[in-house]
């Protein structure tokens, strides 16, 4: 290769990563910048330093209440997906339960094709018919019921990868099978646990669709639904707020995906996403 | 119970025991995920309304929504801004930008590589409302970064081009998931194949061509399935656009949001909620055929 080949190749990469980072960068500037702005508009600027914002975010009432919301329906939800994930993965990895690994993929195929979109108008009936219209336990059974097959799928792998040494010489001292799985199988795929609580808990905190169906009262909204209705209802959008939050409904998210991907390395097929 | 029974687990968990762990998971995957599938075959033959005679006494209407549908200008539209959405964001976008990024790091281990993945991870991990309003906040007509770097004062981004804004927020925001399914792939490249297609003189296309293309097809065609079912199901840009103006925007799932929960026609919606559940269902088969005998995985 001529040098002159090589130079062009080095500017056009260049050229090409200096855009990319730009596209992906503007639009999280405001991000940045607008929380700290004591004047925000809605333009993305150097703030004038304040922390004044986040003062008066804590005053709002719907803002805290729908933090509280939020944090329910995940830890609700991450806590029913990893405890019925984990029954099942256990029994499907140690027990061969005639068409196993049909019922697996059928489950995941069943997961992926039933998305929100598909089934939001059965969803609303569902929840109408079974009074779980402006309940927490409604949209955290809904979307527990979403993320589940996937939540088995990855707990499976998980299982099938420790040694069923200790269980037998537990069963020899006379352990009941909840116990082995509670005292001896639990630890041992205590990562995969954390990843699936992880998972499910930044699916729930982000969706949007499934709260918004299923919750007509404010006072039960998730921080997603009160973000939309803080922008889209009522005259001028209070931009102080709007930022301050989008940023603080943000962090818990980024915090969970750095420590997952720190202490258990990204594992690609158990993507944190959606 | 004979050690040699394949029915029982090392750990004494017996056939019964194990449907019992199973079962909870079971019921309720059946309760709010195979059951409202099935449902919405049969709502979306009725005539079932959210309010009025219709609500409280639906009639089956047979096939009446669907020829409805295939007649009605606004369905034809929104599926054609579909195709749009899906090709444009996913196929193209999210696929080329991916790629390409995949490419021009791989090898490249630094700051720079670090930086430019973070960034596009971060645009797909954050919540949907917030990346919603960072994008409105983007194209706002009298106020947005865009227009103030642009110097372009007033350009109505989101009323003038709602399809491509979205389009080009889609890219955005998925990227991420072809760039790292690309890079894992560019892995199973032998450096030592480029290295002599390259001192034979080969061009980087020709590269692409014969030596990388060959080796990640099948992971070109796991993700191509994938975005393609996940942006064809995603209810982000509604935050965004709500399939406005005149519904110019209107995409299929804004447009079932529109007409049954906004519009109060349930069973009409239904009908059209069928249909996104048949095209998932085929892309959800095609990603099974290619992943059969496969051991890999990706989790939504």
């Amino acid at each position: 290769m001529t040098d002159a080949r090589r130079a062009v190749g080095v500017i056009m990469r260049a050229t090409f990563l200096a855009a990319v980072l730009g596209f992906f960068s503007l639009p999280l500037l405001w991000l940045a910048s607008a929380p700290f702005d004591a004047h925000p508009t809605i333009t993305a600027s150097v703030p004038s330093l304040t922390l004044a914002n986040f003062r008066s975010l804590l005053d709002n009432p719907y803002v805290l209440s729908s933090l509280r919301n939020s944090v329910i329906q995940a830890a609700a939800s991450a806590a029913l997906v990893v405890v019925l994930a984990a029954l099942a993965a256990y029994a499907l990895s140690r027990v061969r339960v005639p068409g196993r690994d049909a019922l697996l993929y059928v489950l995941l195929l069943l997961s992926s094709v039933v998305t929100g979109t598909a089934a939001m108008v059965p969803l609303f009936e569902l929840a109408t018919r079974l009074n779980l219209i402006d309940t927490h336990l409604g949209v955290v059974l809904t979307l527990s019921g979403g993320l589940l097959p996937a939540a088995i799928f990855i707990l499976k792998d998980f299982m099938d990868a420790t040694p069923t040494s200790y269980e037998e010489s537990a069963r020899v001292f006379g352990a009941s099978p909840l116990q082995i799985l509670g005292h001896i199988v639990i630890p041992l795929v205590r990562p995969g646990l954390a990843t699936i609580a992880v998972w499910a808990v930044a699916n729930v905190w982000g969706s949007f669709l499934q709260p918004f169906i299923l919750l007509r009262d404010p006072d039960k909204a998730p921080g997603s639904v009160i973000l939309y209705t803080l922008y889209t209802e009522g005259g001028s959008p209070r931009l102080d707020l709007i930022s301050t939050f989008s940023l603080l409904y943000s962090l818990p998210v980024v915090v969970m995906y750095v420590f997952v991907s720190r202490r258990y390395g990204f594992r690609f097929h158990g993507g944190i996403k959606r | 119970m004979s050690r040699a029974d394949p029915a029982v687990s090392p750990a004494g968990l017996g056939r019964r025991r194990a449907v019992g762990f199973m079962l909870p998971a079971l019921v309720l995957i059946g309760v709010f995920l195979v059951f409202p599938a099935l449902w919405t075959i049969y709502l979306g033959l009725t005539d079932y309304r959210l309010t009025g005679l219709a609500a409280a006494d639906p009639h089956v209407v047979g096939a009446a929504n669907f020829t409805e549908a295939l007649g009605d200008d606004r369905f034809r539209s929104s599926l054609w801004l579909t195709v749009q959405y899906v090709l444009g964001s996913a196929v193209v976008g999210q696929a080329v930008l991916g790629f390409a990024l995949a490419w021009t790091l791989r090898n490249r281990p630094g700051p720079v590589k670090r930086i430019t993945e973070g960034l596009v991870l971060l645009a797909w991990i954050l919540p949907s409302s917030v990346v919603a309003f960072l994008w409105i906040a983007l194209l706002d007509r009298d106020e947005g970064t865009l227009n103030a770097i642009l110097h372009t004062p007033g350009t109505a981004w989101l009323l003038d081009h709602p399809m491509s804004s979205i389009i080009v927020f889609n890219v955005w925001r998925g990227t991420a998931f072809s760039m790292m399914l690309y890079g894992a792939a560019l892995e199973n490249v032998p450096p030592s194949h480029l290295e002599t297609a390259r001192l034979a003189g080969a061009s980087t296309v020709q590269q692409l061509r014969d030596v990388v293309l060959p080796r990640i097809r099948g992971h070109v065609l796991t993700n191509l399935l994938l975005i393609s079912l996940w942006t064809f199901n995603d209810f982000t840009a509604f935050q965004i656009t709500a399939g406005g103006p005149e519904g110019r925007s209107e995409i299929l799932p804004m447009y079932i949001y529109n007409v049954a929960l906004s519009g109060g026609r349930l069973g009409f919606g239904a009908a059209i909620s069928f249909l996104v559940l048949l095209i998932n269902l085929v892309f959800a088969f095609a990603y099974l055929r290619i992943l059969r005998g496969r051991r890999e995985v990706v989790v939504p």
